[in-house]
């Protein structure tokens, strides 16, 4: 198969980027598509040219490293599935592919279609977790979570955090990855206890970081490799509005809480 | 020299960690707070591990060179992981998972860590389960296991096919947790290149920071390496395609032994190769072996479609060489049957590189849906990646490295020979033998970086407490210079045009052929004379691009291809020494009549750790492996 590529490359954040064309051919239907950008490479390391650069790591789609926007969709024409996961069977031969980076505010370019996702571990560490220390936890079967409850939570914590849902959204938004993550937990008993500072502390994190916000198109979900549904934004909002009620209404700390006077 | 104390605790098997607990020092609170750790690495050990650590109040710095901790190759683990918590009342006991582990790593393990590990298991799932990691669980709220790897037990814990992504995102939210609190300063995007050793101890390592290219010298009280395997060595593995062995093999070269490196697993049902791009092996969980029978065709002329081939002109290969385990033999007996298959000629698909993995029967008898239910995932993946419709035709399958046994030696306190410098996980030798079981790695990971370290190394902060070298350091200096002069070497080599992939894949195919599943001391000397051949050829003509001050993968992924061209050959050199067959280590020249390997015990019982000499061939000691609580026993599946 023959293809012509056209590549966003930029080579560095502060740099002007541009579309560079580069024919390939010899291309085989059974290769994934970073396969193709391999021989790519391989043929301009040869040529004395820099190679463009791309993320990717475990090439079966859940490390969520690999992140290209193809002919103007995340993770390209098939649904359901990572880049790295795409076969070039499903473009039609003597076709122009357009490859570009994710594009978003939050996600500034590193070089060619490699951008910093940082600001999504930053909402991580914010509130997404359950702080509870290592050793002396009780046995796994205390908590009892019904098969419906454990499969939500699980469709939920599928998201592998490689930012398609940014990528996707005209608003450049996080709520679908935010939404993932505050609702696999919020789910679990085990994360009730924090659920009220969780969720306004991911939110705050979210809007500090330069997402947008969210336009209800559902772009996200479409383009999402893990098929995470937008009935979780849902869920997050139900949350957050939740928080803000439940939040007013917290104690001030009092100096003697029980009351005890010595 | 050397000197290999493994420090197991004396008494009784059941009593040896508490004694080791109760024996060692503690680091009081307000000490912890001026100790920094170095914590190299974020998979299931290292996340585990550096959060841990954070939480007992230490000062955490913790590296890893992708974008994000979570996305550390623990990610890719689907199957499970493996407790003995025995909540099916089916049998399970912490002395059998220990029995299954040391009997499955073919008596190649040292006795009281493996004892060790299977005691955690419990604790394992609970602190996950705290952790919020969402396991599969029954219609009254209990979590469910299934039975994989062939036991007869069912006690491993799962998250649909995704275990490994879940709990490392489990172990990733703690990591976040105490990088929120402060404790552990997290450092992504930065290749440790070095480790640096002052007065025979670990001091802290040299790291590169991958987007500016700037070396940095890092110093601490103890560092510890979580840095995985090396199955990218043979070129094409199941490992994403950052893995390698740089960490380890520079700090083999700085003093730390490495233990049994020629023990690499092979996984058997992966993906077969399509063509010279390829660029990995997409793994098939080993589960499809429970339903789908492997065969090929009688006949190595026969080039009909499978379809088309009768069942009495198709071979059954391991429900005939193996009648009482059937599809089901361990992983290790499975992939050498299918490929001496393959070597005979008889493999199917493009290169003779494959063979019928069938679902026909099941299909017929159970109905397609049972079969869409169970592995409608995997059947939808095989299309995606083949094009072909498993349930129509039979799958093909061919055996894929995917995990490495071996690694850096450590003692029961899992430190190496360098004082101070800690290894855990898949980086270090300690726990599978020559074999890994399915469903432990997991469990060793989360062992080692949970309940083990964060014990052992308080132990040694509290024995040897010296503040951390200055960053300038002169062996911190000496190492910086290593590491720019290799780098430098790399940037300048710009020889006839060769790219690093050419080179990796030609090593990955000597590797393959001399020292993968099967080798032959003829076929291993081969290699070790070719090896330095073709690393002399890497330096002369090795072309790398761009500049060593600057974002440059190129750079990155030429300088872990120059290690595995060290580090090869200290596997042929551990797998030419090692005259028996043992689990995944295979000699042809040590086998029954029927082809069955032939331990031996008598001369090789024992941990092989090599240390590095500089300009000359790398030095044997022995860890004797003595077995006072069980007893070795012939492994056999017939």
């Amino acid at each position: 198969m023959k293809f012509t590529l056209r590549i966003w490359r930029q080579r560095g954040p502060n740099e002007r980027g541009g579309f560079v064309t580069y024919p390939v051919d010899d291309v085989s239907p059974d290769m994934s598509f970073l396969e193709m950008l391999d021989g790519l490479n391989q043929r301009l390391i040869v040529a004395g040219e820099e190679p463009v650069a791309f993320e990717h790591d475990c090439r079966e789609g859940i490390c969520g490293s690999c992140s290209l926007v193809i002919d103007g969709v995340p993770h390209g024409p098939e649904r359901g599935v990572t880049t790295c996961q795409l076969y070039m069977r499903r473009f039609a031969n003597g076709a122009t592919i357009t490859i570009e980076p994710w594009r978003a505010k939050a996600f500034p370019i590193i070089r060619d279609l490699v951008v910093d996702r940082r600001a999504l571990d930053r909402i991580m560490q914010a509130g997404g977790y359950i702080s509870v220390n290592t050793g002396g936890a009780v046995d796994g079967n205390t908590l009892l979570i019904g098969k419906e409850e454990a499969e939500t939570a699980m469709d939920a914590a599928s998201c592998i955090g490689c930012g398609a849902c940014v990528a996707a959204c005209k608003n450049a938004s996080a709520m679908l990855f935010v939404a993932a993550k505050v609702s696999h937990l919020a789910m679990l008993p085990q994360g009730k206890p924090e659920r009220t500072r969780r969720v306004m502390a991911m939110v705050r994190a979210m809007e500090r970081e330069g997402f947008g916000s969210c336009g209800n198109q559902y772009e996200c979900e479409a383009v999402c490799p893990k098929h995470v549904s937008v009935r979780f934004i849902a869920m997050l909002n139900r949350e957050y509005l939740r928080a803000s009620i439940m939040g007013t209404r917290i104690p001030a700390r009092s100096d003697a809480p029980h009351g005890e006077s010595y | 020299m050397i000197a290999l104390d493994p420090q197991v605790p004396p008494g009784p098997l059941e009593m040896k960690w508490d004694r080791r607990r109760f024996s060692g020092q503690l680091v009081s609170p307000a000490n912890k707070r001026r100790i920094k750790i170095i914590v190299v690495g974020t998979g299931l050990a290292g996340a585990s591990a550096a959060s841990t650590l954070g939480q007992l109040g230490y000062q955490v710095e913790c590296f890893c060179f992708h974008d994000s901790p979570r996305r550390a190759h623990s990610i890719a683990a689907q199957g499970g992981i493996n407790a003995a918590k025995n909540y099916q009342d089916d049998g399970d006991s912490v002395a059998r998972l220990f029995y299954d582990t040391i009997k499955g790593g073919d008596f190649r393990s040292r006795e009281a860590n493996v004892y060790r590990l299977a005691q955690i298991s419990t604790q394992i799932i609970d602190q996950c389960v705290a952790l919020g990691v969402p396991f599969a669980r029954e219609y009254g709220g209990q979590l469910a296991n299934r039975s994989f790897g062939g036991v007869q037990v069912s006690r491993t814990f799962y998250c649909r096919g995704q275990t490994g992504q879940q709990l490392l995102l489990g172990a990733y939210s703690a990591l976040c947790w105490q990088i929120e609190r402060g404790q552990v300063t997290m450092r992504p995007r930065t290749e440790m290149l070095d480790v640096i050793v002052a007065d025979g101890h670990a001091r802290g390592i040299v790291i590169r920071d991958l987007v500016t290219g700037r070396l940095s010298a890092h110093t601490a009280h103890a560092v510890v390496l979580a840095t995985g395997g090396y199955s990218n060595v043979y070129y094409l593995s199941t490992n994403a395609s950052g893995c390698n062995v740089t960490a380890t093999y520079r700090a083999w070269k700085q003093g730390a032994a490495f233990a049994n490196p020629s023990f690499t697993q092979i996984h058997p049902t992966a993906i077969p190769p399509a063509g010279a791009h390829q660029a990995k092996l997409t793994l098939m969980s080993e589960s499809l072996r429970n339903d789908g029978r492997l065969w090929v065709p009688v006949s190595p002329s026969d080039r009909r479609s499978p379809n088309e081939i009768p069942p009495s002109e198709r071979d059954y290969f391991l429900e005939r060489r193996y009648p009482r385990f059937g599809n089901l033999v361990p992983r290790d007996v499975a992939s050498r049957a299918v490929k001496s298959i393959c070597d005979e000629g008889r493999g199917v698909g493009p290169g003779g590189q494959g063979v019928y993995l069938d679902f026909s029967d099941v299909i017929r008898q159970q109905g397609i849906d049972v079969v869409r239910e169970r592995y409608g995932n995997l059947f939808e993946m095989y299309q995606r990646i083949t094009g072909e419709n498993a349930y129509e035709v039979p799958m093909r399958i061919y055996p894929a490295p995917h995990y490495t046994m071996g690694g850096l030696w450590v003692d029961y306190n899992l430190m190496s020979t360098i004082p101070g410098l800690f290894v855990i996980g898949e980086a270090n030798f300690a726990d599978h033998g020559a074999n890994r079981l399915g469903a432990s790695s997991l469990m060793q990971g989360l062992a080692d970086g949970y309940f083990i370290l964060p014990y052992t190394i308080g132990h040694y902060l509290a024995m040897v407490n010296r503040p951390p070298i200055a960053e300038d350091h002169s062996a911190a200096r000496a190492a910086l210079e290593r590491v720019e002069a290799r780098l430098r070497k790399l940037v300048q080599a710009k020889g006839r045009q060769r790219t690093a992939a050419s080179f990796h894949r030609a090593l990955g195919k000597i590797l393959w052929d001399h020292c993968g599943m099967s080798r032959c001391a003829a076929g291993l000397r081969g290699a070790l004379e070719v090896i330095p051949v073709l690393r002399e050829e890497f330096w002369r003509d090795v072309v790398v691009p761009g500049s060593g001050e600057a974002f440059n993968q190129e750079l990155e992924y030429a300088g872990r291809v120059a290690d595995f061209l060290e580090f090869a050959e200290l596997m042929c050199h551990d797998a030419l020494h090692r005259e028996e067959s043992c689990g995944a280590h295979f000699r042809e020249e040590y086998q029954t009549e029927e082809g069955e390997p032939q331990r031996d015990d008598e001369r090789f019982a024992y941990v092989a750790a090599w240390e590095y000499r500089d300009g000359d061939t790398p030095a044997l000691h022995k860890e004797p492996l003595n077995f006072e609580f069980v007893q070795p026993t012939t492994r056999s599946y017939q």
